[in-house]
């Protein structure tokens, strides 16, 4: 565990020595800023709209109607954002040379593999922390419901460490920082609409295709449900992505 | 102690190492030699558990690189054929980072940055980004970071490579002074180098092992190249002159002496010669006949 925390604080060095992670933060946080704003515009003329027509206080709830669309927009997002981020982590290595220090020291391919992991996890929870600036603002002017937004925002990082896991392994394919990006971002958009698959396929495949997807996880926890089985569904998807980085190397060293 | 059994190499189709085996003493320094290509980074990347090998087996200080790469890889100091330096550290972090990675104590780490950094003379550019910095030092960074764990077999991958002479020099004096505390084991294409700074040397050449030579059998070998002919009768002279020498040979332009012990040094020879008035030109010590003949023997353009 030491030495997995040697290789993550290098890495996290190596991000916030370089642009990419302040501007991925911008980037995101214009992008998600944008969307919020939007929403709440919405939000308030639906609100409006309800009041006029005399539905009860009870009815609107800032939660489904903000955070719910807002998080879910979020999402689509990181798909874009998280390649990015995680791209570099070993294609650089290769590129530049470096991995030959990483693999000839004492320190286990599952160390450095999950200090990079840990890494990219910790830039990723810092932009997200950094998004909660808008949930204050909301707290400051209105009454939303916490526990449901802890609740979404434990999704909307276990949703991301998945695509994190996923980003490694592509990197881990390839030395070039681009096609990284590329896998990553493909596999991680053909594992989302594997539902949309699952809405209109056979029907055997149905529930197969619909349980392997994100969406169907995701929209649980962003509607304030934990269920241990969507729990389990993230946990064992970032496990195997990060065992899959695993067995590239073991494979790429009998090649 | 270093042992290496019938180690072979493949890739896809090509066997990069080939049956090779050679072994090297404690303390002693002995150079890889061979033309681009013939697998000395391959065999070199096997001794360091990058690459596990298809057959045969290495061991350092009796341990076997393929059973237990962990062990090893913390006796054992390497520079690869490209210094791996992350260009957004500086050579204070870079060496930091090193010397955690090879699981040095917290407390003990600031004392082994300041010995690798003074043993290779990086003062001048501590604080810098390893990006800004010149060829020579990132190539004294490379041997800094294989040393800061005090490893007992040092592996270098073509140290001097791209270095301006007096760099050179400066490299091979290093490495010299590193058989006190460690077995190194060197790659070079410039015979002139093996020469100065190693005990023996293994020629490959397509992945096959050519030759293993020691300093004692090059020693044994001198080409004096003429700027004219050489002139009957001097070899048989030369022979009956010095009773050390076992043969002498005149072939045009260059005189090739074999003597039956290394001599400390060529002067008698040389003096004896220029009374002769031979007109010398150029010194070659062994290595470089022994060299072309077990890289050129089975092509038959050796005579």
């Amino acid at each position: 565990m030491r030495s997995a925390w040697i290789i993550a604080k290098k890495e996290l060095k190596s991000y916030l020595y370089s642009p990419i992670a302040y501007i991925l933060t911008a980037f995101f946080l214009l992008v998600s800023g944008f969307f919020f704003y939007n929403i709440l515009a919405w939000a308030n003329e639906q609100t409006m709209r309800m009041m006029q027509q005399g539905y009860p206080a009870e009815y609107v709830n800032i939660n489904q109607m903000l955070f719910q669309p807002f998080f879910s927009n979020m999402v689509v997002v990181l798909m874009f954002l998280l390649p990015l981020l995680t791209m570099r982590l070993f294609a650089d290595e290769k590129k530049m040379r470096t991995e030959e220090l990483l693999l000839t020291s004492p320190v286990r391919l599952s160390a450095i593999i999950l200090g990079k992991y840990l890494a990219a996890l910790i830039i990723y929870g810092g932009i997200l922390l950094l998004t909660a600036t808008l949930a204050v603002f909301v707290f400051l002017n209105g009454n939303p419901e916490l526990a449901p937004l802890l609740t979404a925002y434990l999704g909307l990082f276990l949703l991301g460490a998945v695509f994190i896991a996923i980003g490694l392994f592509a990197s881990a394919l390839t030395e070039n920082q681009v096609i990284a990006a590329a896998i990553s971002f493909s596999v991680i958009l053909l594992i989302w609409v594997l539902s949309w698959i699952g809405e209109s396929g056979p029907g055997a495949w149905r529930p197969i295709l619909s349980y392997l997807s994100f969406f169907s996880h995701f929209k649980n926890m962003v509607s304030g449900v934990i269920d241990t089985q969507d729990l389990v569904y993230f946990l064992s998807f970032a496990f195997l992505g990060l065992y899959l980085t695993r067995a590239v190397f073991e494979f790429r060293k009998w090649r | 102690m270093i042992q290496v059994e019938r180690l072979t190499k493949k890739f896809a189709d090509t066997l990069a190492v080939d049956d090779i085996s050679f072994a090297v003493e404690k303390g002693k320094i002995w150079g890889f030699l061979g033309p681009n290509g013939a697998g000395k980074t391959t065999t070199m990347r096997i001794l360091t558990g990058f690459l596990p090998p298809n057959e045969g087996r290495a061991l350092i200080n009796g341990i076997d690189v393929g059973e237990n790469p962990r062990a090893i890889q913390r006796r054992v100091g390497y520079l690869p054929e490209v210094v791996p330096v992350y260009g957004e550290l500086t050579v204070r972090e870079y060496l930091r980072f090193v010397a955690e990675l090879n699981g040095l104590e917290r407390k003990k780490i600031a004392a082994a940055i300041d010995r690798a950094v003074e043993k290779t003379c990086l003062q001048p550019v501590f604080g810098r980004l390893t990006r800004n910095i010149s060829r020579g030092f990132r190539q004294r960074l490379g041997i800094a970071q294989a040393i800061i764990h005090e490893p007992e077999v040092l592996i270098l991958d073509e140290p001097t490579i791209g270095l301006d002479p007096a760099q050179i020099i400066e490299i091979r004096e290093m490495i010299r002074n590193f058989r006190e505390s460690a077995t190194v084991i060197l790659s070079s294409h410039i015979l002139a180098e093996i020469t100065q700074v190693c005990d023996g040397a293994v020629i490959i050449k397509e992945g096959r092992l050519k030759a293993t030579l020691t300093r004692e059998e090059w020693g044994k070998n001198l080409e004096i190249v003429a700027g004219a002919p050489v002139a009957d009768g001097v070899c048989d002279a030369l022979r009956s002159a010095f009773p050390a020498v076992s043969e002498a040979r005149a072939d045009g332009l260059s005189l090739k002496l074999e003597f039956l012990e290394p001599p400390a040094d060529f002067n008698p020879i040389l003096s004896w010669l220029v009374g002769r008035d031979v007109k010398i030109r150029e010194i070659k010590a062994g290595l470089e006949a022994l060299y072309m003949k077990a890289i050129l023997a089975e092509e038959g353009r050796v005579s």
